[in-house]
């Protein structure tokens, strides 16, 4: 079967040259993945999905156009090949459009879990149960769960371009996660529990489930906080998303485009010391890392801000070029039907020295935030600035108090770098914000509004 | 309407998919074309085109869903799917009922996308860029999009149905940022329907020139307040708001998991008598609407909120069954790789009788006026939502003063339905893509402007 991806790779870079491009390059993929969702001890649904697709991106001269499609049979292929010529020809030209040249690639050992294809379905079915069921007996209180899912994903993704770059590599990947509900005080409230892995062996579906009941048995009796600016400690959720917002604004598309807060900010001591942040698309915990990016470039770490200054932005083929610089294998692909774009692999912010009770001990009075709403429609990512919904808990005397609810949280990205005070010292994976692994966060100070 | 696959083969799929029991089984298949550009930097760029054809195939037993989704509608991918979808049932063999087929008349396209040249998509985008540069200097970036998508279904299943669409969908957007010195603000526009090219007739680029309003406006822009005030919410996608407050909170799914603060209040008074809400999926060439839902169930107008009570819940095949009534043609999917949900299709508060937004205004001492979002969330068990103002202003004195920057509004479902105190006879309909459970589906939502007594705003003044 693997032999067969880049096969059909190498057939539809061919096919695209004959249908006109000048150079070509296509990204295949192969995919295997399960669902199970569960709710009241029974499995509500279970599914079994296979899907693959070629995308092809096609040059002439320096206008490029990109196709994709499912159909790998010789026709289908010349089909998507010739598409991918033919909008390439409306586009207009862009001098630093080019395909990278092929480099060096090295393998990542600990990719794909052999023992993801060894569960049963039953055996998935069986974790995401014990999840519930974790739950449920955590408290009275544990009124139901939404729902919990477990899912996972087996997938190989071969490159191939006209300019000689070449690659194959297979990942997997499972998560599960409940919506636990609580009931209390007259109120409903709901607790996300997560893990993530490259197997079932991987997940801890006890440690799952406790998690989102005592989520959201922490939420029972939430008032709204009183409007000022306080220090605030970030959760490792929370931390995440904003990490990924600020990763967003490192691009260096959005920065050459004028759309970034960072931009012209490069070399500049922008950011507090305790914050230091790294791209990488290598380790074997992060769900993003791969061998090469979705342009064939080796994959690689990249420091952001470090010692509180911005050292650099990520960069894929055609932004390098644009700086006469080299791409930092920052092109990502959301699977066959997207064109590269520049984006953050793995983010990671760098643990500290404090654990959590030391973090709210040095807030001494604040918030404790952990869940944000609202971060796609709050966020400006090109000015920064912020006003997002929050829910957690009241920090008193240094330590976690009552739950809070129904408040806002509002600064920009910037001010929220030099504000930070202090990184917890227990760092998490989490999907959100891409995939980024973060301690706690405390941040100095931030707007609260809430009565 | 022609099927994507011959009925013999469906027939057949559908005895496969049962051979190990089931008490229903259905066959979704489906072929997606898309073709899409946008300008940056006054230049034409990410010009690509996708065609991809699969199929989902579910069974359902007992309170369980078994569903397979394969690549191709060959009738090799069919049975696989099938195969798949059955291997984990344990019974004995079922017989589905022979097919009866059904013609929905798709919406009528007048132009169809696909036969207009590409280089006139990219002059209308020139044409945009054009517009929002022409609105002066200060406005320092612009980008826009066009997007053509065209989904043709066919849905078959053990009940004897056998019924297909045809839907074509058109949309543009336009982002603009305005600059003055160190202030950097932005504005966006968009323009979609279930119609094809002849959408874009009517001076589509004037979407371009309202981007770009909005950025500039934004430049003298001050902060937003913060606290609880009245906040009179703009026609049109303010709509975004009922559907986030109260829309989500009706899908069926989330009541019958008891995950949703209207569980209970069927026949309730909610709000007050003057809100009168609909979910449309017939709503002539709206961006939410066609003819059939992802279950072959016809779409239809569900009255949701009748004078203030709560008349209506909305309800997918499964949801339904559960509580023994007919589906309300809301079983909504992405594509053939997921499962139908109950879902929105056009969602609106009807207009009120003659009340005029100035009036609706001129009674606020001091209030927010949020004519516009950017998006809106809501966690329809707790009934805590959030909302993006992405062109708000004060209210003093009755009438609208300055604009402000970074505004959210926050609160709780029940609440903030309740304390809708004013509904305008003004009314329009926009469209937005909604997220739920991992799929995005085009939804449509409208109102005329809407007044809210009192809703917290979260601002950056202080």
């Amino acid at each position: 079967v693997s032999a067969q991806l880049s096969e059909v790779a190498r057939r539809a870079v061919d096919a695209a040259r004959a249908g006109g491009a000048g150079e070509a390059e296509v990204y295949a993929s192969r995919e295997s993945g399960r669902e199970v969702r569960v709710h009241g001890g029974e499995v509500e649904s279970l599914t079994a999905a296979t899907q693959s697709g070629l995308g092809v991106r096609a040059w002439i001269g320096h206008r490029v156009g990109y196709a994709f499609g499912t159909d790998f049979s010789d026709g289908g292929v010349e089909a998507i090949a010739a598409r991918a010529a033919a909008a390439a020809a409306v586009a207009d030209e862009d001098e630093f459009a080019a395909p990278p040249a092929p480099a060096e690639v090295e393998a990542i050992a600990g990719l794909s879990d052999p023992g993801l294809a060894a569960s049963s379905a039953d055996q998935v079915a069986d974790l995401a149960l014990a999840v519930e069921r974790t739950a449920l007996a955590a408290d009275p209180r544990i009124a139901g769960v939404e729902q919990a899912v477990y899912a996972d994903s087996a997938e190989r993704v071969a490159i191939a371009s006209s300019t000689g770059v070449a690659g194959e590599y297979e990942t997997s990947s499972c998560f599960a996660y409940l919506q636990a509900l609580a009931e209390g005080e007259g109120a409903w409230e709901t607790g996300l529990g997560f893990g993530l892995g490259r197997g079932p062996d991987d997940l801890d579906p006890e440690a799952i489930g406790a998690e989102g009941a005592a989520r959201a048995l922490s939420m029972i009796g939430a008032s709204k906080p009183a409007s000022r600016a306080c220090p605030v400690v970030l959760d490792p959720t929370v931390a995440a998303s904003f990490a990924g917002l600020i990763g967003g604004g490192l691009s260096a598309n959005a920065v050459q485009r004028g759309r970034s807060p960072f931009a012209g900010r490069l070399g500049e001591d922008l950011a507090s010391e305790a914050l230091v942040l790294f791209d990488d698309g290598r380790d074997p915990g992060g769900a993003a890392s791969a061998p090469f990016d979705g342009e064939g470039v080796p994959r690689r770490r990249t420091a952001l801000i470090e010692g509180g200054r911005l050292l650099t932005y990520l960069y894929d083929t055609y932004t390098a070029n644009r700086e006469g610089g080299a791409s930092s294998g920052s092109a990502s692909r959301g699977g066959y039907r997207s064109l590269p774009s520049v984006s953050a692999s793995n983010l990671i912010v760098a643990p500290g020295e404090l654990a959590l009770e030391g973090l709210l001990a040095q807030a001494g009075e604040g918030v404790y935030v952990t869940d944000v709403a609202g971060l796609h429609s709050g966020v400006n990512p090109v000015t920064g600035v912020f006003s997002v919904g929050a829910s957690g808990r009241a920090i008193r005397a240094g330590a976690l108090a009552e739950p809070v609810r129904e408040f806002t949280i509002a600064g920009d990205l910037i001010s929220m770098l030099a504000g930070v005070t202090a990184a917890g010292s227990e760092s998490r994976w989490v999907p959100f914000g891409g995939s980024v692994s973060t301690p706690p966060l405390l941040i100095g100070e931030m707007a609260i509004s809430g009565s | 309407m022609s099927e994507l696959v011959d009925p013999a083969v469906l027939e057949r799929v559908l005895s496969r998919a049962l051979a190990n029991g089931g008490r229903f089984a259905e066959v979704f298949a489906e072929r997606r074309l898309g073709f899409s550009m946008s300008i940056d930097e006054s230049r034409i760029e990410s010009v690509q085109s996708g065609a991809e054809e699969g199929a989902g195939v579910r069974v359902i037993e007992g309170g369980t869903t078994y569903f397979a989704h394969v690549d191709g509608l060959g009738p090799a991918d069919l049975e696989r799917a099938a195969d798949e979808a059955a291997a984990a049932l344990r019974g004995a063999a079922g017989q589905p009922r022979p097919l009866r087929s059904e013609s929905p008349q798709p919406v009528a396209i007048e132009l169809r996308p696909e036969e207009v040249a590409p280089e006139r998509k990219a002059d209308l985008l020139r044409e945009l860029d054009q517009r929002a540069r022409g609105r002066g200097g200060e406005i320092a970036q612009f980008t826009a999009s066009y997007a053509e998508a065209r989904r043709q279904v066919t849905v078959a299943n053990s009940d004897g149905l056998l019924s297909g669409d045809d839907r074509t969908r058109t949309r543009i957007g336009a982002q603009a940022v305005a600059r003055r010195g160190d202030s950097v603000e932005t504005g966006a526009e968009t323009l979609g329907a279930h119609r094809g090219f002849e959408l874009l007739e009517d001076d589509p680029a004037l979407i371009a020139e309202q981007a770009a309003g909005k950025a500039l406006t934004l430049l003298d822009a001050g902060p937003a307040p913060s606290g609880s005030m009245p906040v009179v919410v703009g026609g049109g996608f303010g709509g975004v708001l009922f559907h986030e407050m109260t829309g989500h909170g009706l899908e069926a799914d989330h009541i019958q998991k008891g995950a949703s603060v209207y569980v209970g209040k069927l026949g309730e008074q909610v709000a007050q008598p003057l809100l009168n809400a609909y979910d449309d999926g017939r709503l002539p060439h709206e961006w939410g609407s066609d003819a059939i839902d992802d279950e072959g169930a016809a779409t239809q107008k569900t009255q949701v909120i009748e004078d203030g009570r709560l008349v209506a819940y909305l309800y997918d095949h499964v949801t339904a069954e559960r509580d023994g009534v007919p589906s309300t043609g809301n079983g909504r999917r992405e594509s053939f790789r997921q499962l139908p949900i109950p879902r929105m299709t056009n969602t609106y508060i009807a207009p009120g009788a003659n009340v005029a937004p100035e009036q609706i205004i001129a009674e606020v001492e001091k209030g927010f006026y949020a004519v516009s979002f950017g998006g809106g969330q809501v966690d329809p068990a707790t009934g805590d939502f959030v909302f993006g103002v992405s062109e708000g202003y004060l209210i003093e004195g009755g009438r609208v003063t300055r604009p402000c920057r970074g505004a959210t509004l926050i609160g709780n479902c029940l609440e903030a339905l309740a304390a809708i105190d004013a509904v305008g006879d003004d009314f329009f309909m926009k469209s937005g893509i909604c997220g739920k459970g991992g799929q995005r589906v085009p939804v449509g939502t409208g109102q005329g402007h809407v007044r809210v007594k009192a809703m917290t705003v979260g601002g950056t003044e202080r």
